[in-house]
């Protein structure tokens, strides 16, 4: 039997500096250079929709410091909060899905599969039930500060049921994933005999939640996905040697000498957090975690969702979606449902594209 | 376990790979195990409710009725609830086994195929059009969405599987995808329309609960045609097992198979989800406690699934209405609350059977 040529990637030389060593890829570079070209123009794009309409020319000089006084207050106060939580939120959930799709080597498992986004809805749902119609609706206080902070909980602590549950002397991918599924079902539903148990106009409002938004969201909701992202990227990005081991079987990867518990557990923890920060901040955003990883993979021509250009592709998919969510419908739709509506025919025609794609898991 | 070390016989070669006599004594005792649970819940589902009767009522009502509220309510209320049970639990089951199998990936139910979000989208626009006060009086437009949705699904798969049929993988992210955004209209519709937002919540729970008795009679032939069609798979399923190409050498159809089991995935689930609204939850766990049973052959997984599903099913629904007296809880939140610690706690135990 004859061996197929070798692949141009193995015949290309790695830069390596001291103990470390990078393998350049022109097309993930091709593709992460034009993602944040793509995602700039989206931004400026997305920054010129509102009230006072606004020229191209005037956002980018009200950006960069000039402009009249009141240009300024528009776009750096009202605008680019909104635009910078939803490119951070697109990015973290990218990242989070990556990891998360790599450790369950399973394309379906995404940060929702932790129990973030329904241990986050879950809880929000609650509040607004129970908060709702006798307090006269969570508006104010309630809904700024409460409904970000009791979201964030709620992910954790779902995130934190799944991983106690699953761990039983060491982590195993596969039972991680179906302890994930048994959660995920009790959380959901519960969720949603709330919304049949509460009133009909709280179960709207608490929809609109549960659909992920970015209406009102100021530098309060930037802070701290920008400070997780800050944080955990760099993190993750070294932990991406082992992600990439990881595909080739649990044993294997410890025979590469990497302590897989430890390694596993806290790109884990990366991924929980990005998540559940990203869900406090807009709610949960539906199929970005699982759509970017699998469009950056494919765009990217490698086998393993690649962490950089999954955090570009969820920005950007998060951002067109925010556009066309104010612009296509004559009300503003919740950004949750456009990225699907945008995502998934954009997944499917690279799925029809790439059907050399080699099934079997 | 025995069953869980054997590896899979390929269904191609049943003869000459038959289990031993003791094995297949143990999976008769399964079967009547399994069967004599389905049963025991559907007498339940009967004598259970608002207004409890007794056997010997339920034995009167069903031989020589005379006309007794006992008898009206067993013949007119009770029996049809039980049937419905009975259906769309066996649906379920089957076709989450079918979708696990078809899929090899443990978190397919079986709405991946986008069919219970096709239904979901019908039916919701069904009520925006035609303004109906309730779902299910439009039973008909949910089969047609989620037949059409599947097909897409199915048509997709194709497209990105190439000439051998859809692989696991496409057909998972086809169906992920076409699923996210079907409910994505879905929600702008509700969004948009608060009347459409009051039933859909209620469908989107799932429950056994106040069905025309004409339900069971509907979706009936659905769910025959495809348990038939779902037993037949069961061979060519465990071929594929083995991948497509083994399956290919051993003398399988591969594209056959793949589509005589999506044909039956979507008659069963489009069937229940159609008469009972969103309850995937069944047919995501119940094919792994099967699994436990059977090991990896789909001659005995199939069959499991379904009497366990129904029998799941029904328990939860009388659960609903104990726990919940004289009001009932619906039987999806019931699944959901005892169902979902049970399936940790048993994966916890066990060593999983891995697809």
């Amino acid at each position: 039997m004859t061996h197929p040529p070798l692949s141009p990637a193995v015949r290309r030389r790695a830069l390596r500096a001291g103990g470390l060593s990078v393998l350049p890829r022109p097309r993930a570079i091709a593709v992460t250079v034009i993602g944040l070209a793509l995602l700039l123009l989206l931004t400026g794009l997305h920054l010129r929709l509102g009230d006072i309409p606004m020229s191209l020319a005037e956002v980018t000089r009200a950006v960069l410091g000039g402009g009249t006084g009141g240009e300024r207050l528009v776009i750096t106060e009202l605008r680019l909060p909104r635009a910078l939580t939803g490119i951070l939120v697109g990015a973290a959930l990218g990242v989070s899905g990556a990891i998360t799709q790599a450790i369950a080597r399973n394309p379906l498992a995404g940060p929702d599969i932790l129990g973030v986004t329904s241990g986050a809805g879950l809880a929000v749902v609650a509040l607004t039930v129970a908060g709702g119609a006798a307090h006269g609706g969570p508006g104010g206080t309630l809904a700024a500060v409460g409904i970000p902070l009791i979201a964030l909980a709620g992910g954790l602590a779902g995130a934190l049921l799944v991983y106690g549950l699953a761990w039983r002397r060491g982590l195993d991918g596969y039972r991680l994933v179906l302890v994930g599924v048994g959660v995920v079902a009790v959380f959901t539903n519960l969720k949603f005999w709330l919304l049949t148990a509460g009133d009909v106009n709280d179960a709207t409002r608490a929809m609109v939640w549960i659909s992920g938004s970015l209406n009102a969201r100021g530098y309060e909701h930037v802070v701290p996905v920008a400070a997780a992202l800050a944080v955990i990227l760099p993190v993750t990005l070294t932990g991406g040697r082992v992600l990439g081991a990881l595909r080739l079987g649990d044993d294997t990867v410890r025979g590469l000498g990497v302590r897989l518990d430890l390694a596993r557990g806290s790109l884990l923890l990366c991924a929980v957090l990005l998540a559940s920060v990203a869900t406090a901040a807009a709610g949960p955003i539906a199929f970005v975690a699982l759509a970017a990883p699998q469009i950056a993979l494919r765009l990217a021509g490698v086998a393993q969702p690649p962490l950089v250009v999954s955090a570009i592709t969820g920005a950007v998919l998060t951002t067109a979606a925010d556009l066309a969510a104010r612009t296509a419908a004559p009300v503003e739709l919740p950004v949750g449902i456009v990225t699907a509506v945008l995502g998934a025919p954009y997944l499917i025609y690279l799925l029809i594209r790439t059907r050399r794609t080699r099934g079997g898991t | 376990m025995t069953t869980r070390t054997r590896a899979t016989s390929p269904g191609a070669l049943p003869a000459a790979a038959a289990p031993p006599r003791r094995r297949r004594t143990r999976g008769f005792l399964i079967l009547g195990a399994l069967a004599a649970a389905v049963l025991l819940a559907a007498v339940l589902s009967v004598m259970v409710g608002a207004r409890p009767v007794p056997p010997a009522g339920v034995w009167q009502a069903l031989w020589s009725p005379s006309g007794t509220d006992a008898d009206v309510i067993v013949r007119e209320l009770r029996l049809p609830r039980t049937a419905l049970g009975l259906l769309a639990g066996l649906a379920l089951g089957l076709a989450g086994a079918l979708m696990q199998g078809h899929t090899r990936n443990p978190l397919a139910d079986p709405g991946l195929l986008g069919v219970t979000q096709g239904a979901a989208f019908a039916m919701v626009l069904s009520i925006v059009v035609f303004r109906l006060g309730s779902v299910y009086g439009y039973i008909w437009f949910g089969l047609a969405g989620a037949l059409i949705a599947s097909a897409a699904v199915f048509a997709l798969g194709l497209a990105g599987g190439g000439r051998a049929g859809p692989t696991p993988v496409t057909l998972a992210l086809a169906g992920a995808a076409v699923s996210a955004f079907l409910h994505a209209l879905t929600s702008t519709v509700v969004l948009l329309d608060k009347q459409a937002m009051d039933v859909f919540r209620f469908w989107q729970l799932g429950s056994l609960a106040g069905r025309d008795a004409a339900v069971a009679g509907q979706v009936l032939p659905f769910v025959a045609a495809g348990t038939l069609l779902a037993l037949a798979n069961a061979p060519g399923l465990n071929a594929l097992a083995l991948g497509e190409d083994v399956a290919r050498s051993l003398g399988r159809n591969v594209a056959l198979t793949r589509f005589t089991g999506i044909a039956a995935i979507t008659l069963l689930t489009g069937a229940a989800v159609a008469a009972c609204g969103s309850l995937a939850f069944v047919g995501l766990i119940v094919p792994h406690l099967a699994r436990a049973l059977s090991g990896p052959d789909h001659r005995r997984l199939l069959p499991y699934s379904g009497l366990i599903g129904a029998a799941l099913l029904l328990a939860a629904d009388v659960t609903g209405r104990v726990v919940a007296h004289p009001g009932e809880l619906e039987a999806g939140v019931v699944l959901a609350l005892l169902g979902a610690p049970f399936f940790v706690a048993l994966i916890r135990r066990t060593r999983s059977v891995h697809l």
